[in-house]
């Protein structure tokens, strides 16, 4: 039996919308599931990546466990891979970068329509958010990037057969879109 | 005996007074621009139309067609600057498509699509950048302006009117109206003007008219830049 090609995704900030995408594959997920099996993902609820190939990463970094969790894939996987908007340029949660952290607190826990206890959340388990969202590249060397709101389908497979036969992956005109 | 320059090997015939680029796109040939307009007066400051003129870097839409020019157009050396020179527009403002209006439709997308960049590659700026929604018919997002002067130059030389400039230098540049207030509207810009309607981003947009046409049949969905371009300029 040869060895599968280990995979690990996560979603930092973002929306889990390139998750989804990537689900999209529909029946073609049998087929990549006898060439890949997946380590640390939403999928298997494995809690970290080891020894892996391809590290798959949605979102950008907004707090300091992304920032973590960041590090633990660069560190573990051999490919790690910018997935979407957000990971690659900070996408839509980098658009609070334009507001001080405290007012946006203030918006969302004290001032913000139905809110009722008002508090801001402090408890420490709760890991602290960053002054502003940055894209992954500011923070670990990307190998790949996937552009798109979310990447489609059709980009998770060309990409991934791409790199499993060993080719430089390469997208076409069509398939790479920002948003 | 027409006079000839040299592009990417192919003779490229021109007229006393046009420049590389007019030159070029007359032939058919395709140099990535975006501050150049065939009808107004050449701004040269996006530096996309960088080519390399007999071993110089230059701006082909103002440096002047000459009589035995080598130029390298498509070369991967100059593809790659002009990726860079696109990544650099993008992380100065605030690009984020998903959002914006002009997505599909705009040219500064398009030329990063043409140029295969995937990635922004330097840190982001994050400037913080204000939106003008204050006239009944077009706003400005100044986070998506690249300065290329196209509103200026259209509202003056088209218009016959003084909109918009640019003011301050290097970090500190921005677009301006002529205003007091600093608010567009209390300029005499009508939504029938061709400034309102030039910008090649989406920083000045008609309002009322955004997502009017569906993904897949936006101006870029499945055309390149070079085509579209072409088209538009060589009826000019
Ligand atoms: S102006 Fe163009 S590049 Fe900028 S956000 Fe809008 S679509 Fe994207
Ligand atoms: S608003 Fe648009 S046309 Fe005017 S300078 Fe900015 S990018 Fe160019
Ligand atoms: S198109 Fe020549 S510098 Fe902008």
């Amino acid at each position: 039996m040869t060895t599968k090609i280990r995979i690990a995704t996560t979603s930092l900030a973002g929306c889990f919308g390139c998750h989804m995408s990537l689900l999209d594959l529909d029946e073609r997920l049998v087929p990549l599931a006898d060439l890949v099996e997946f380590d640390r993902s939403p999928i298997t609820d494995i809690e970290h990546c080891t020894n892996c190939d391809i590290g798959l990463i949605e979102g950008g970094v907004c707090n300091s466990e992304n920032v973590h969790v960041l590090r633990e894939f660069r560190k573990n996987c051999k490919i790690l891979v910018a997935v979407g908007a957000c990971a690659i340029t900070g996408g839509l949660p980098a658009m609070r970068n334009f507001i001080p952290l405290e007012e946006c607190l203030a918006e969302a826990y004290i001032h913000g329509i139905g809110v009722e206890n008002a508090q801001i959340p402090n408890d420490p388990e709760l890991p602290l958010l960053l002054d502003k969202v940055r894209p992954l590249h500011e923070v670990v060397k990307i190998d790949y990037f996937l552009p798109g709101c979310p990447p489609s389908a059709e980009v998770f497979w060309t990409f991934l057969n791409d790199l499993i036969a060993g080719r430089e992956p390469s997208l076409p005109y069509e398939s790479v879109h920002y948003d | 005996m027409t006079k000839t320059i040299r592009i990417d090997g192919n003779t490229v015939p021109f007229e006393e007074g046009q420049t590389i680029i007019e030159a070029a796109t007359a032939a058919g040939i395709y140099i990535p621009h975006l501050c150049h307009h065939p009808e107004f007066t050449p701004h040269g400051s996006c530096k996309l139309c960088t080519v390399n003129v007999n071993g110089r870097n230059c701006s082909a839409c103002t440096f002047p067609a000459m009589e035995g020019q080598e130029v390298l157009n498509n070369s991967q050396e100059l593809q790659a600057d002009r990726q860079k020179i696109t990544q650099m527009l993008f992380v100065e403002g605030n690009h984020f498509c998903p959002s914006c209006e002009k997505t599909g439709n705009c040219q500064l997308q398009a030329v990063a699509y043409h140029l295969n960049m995937l990635d922004s590659h330097f840190p982001h700026f994050y400037a913080h950048r204000e939106l003008d929604a204050s006239h009944a018919e077009v706003l400005i997002d100044h986070n998506r302006c690249i300065f290329c002067t196209l509103c200026v130059r259209a509202s003056q030389e088209h218009d016959g009117k003084e909109v918009f400039a640019i003011a301050g230098r290097g970090i500190n540049k921005h677009l301006i109206v002529n205003a007091e207030s600093g608010l567009l509207k209390d300029t005499d810009l009508e939504a029938t003007d061709k400034a309102a309607h030039i910008c090649p981003t989406g920083a000045i947009l008609i309002k009322h008219t955004g997502y009017q046409v569906p993904i897949g049949e936006r101006i870029y969905d499945h055309q390149h830049i070079d085509q579209v371009s072409l088209a538009a300029e060589q009826n000019k």
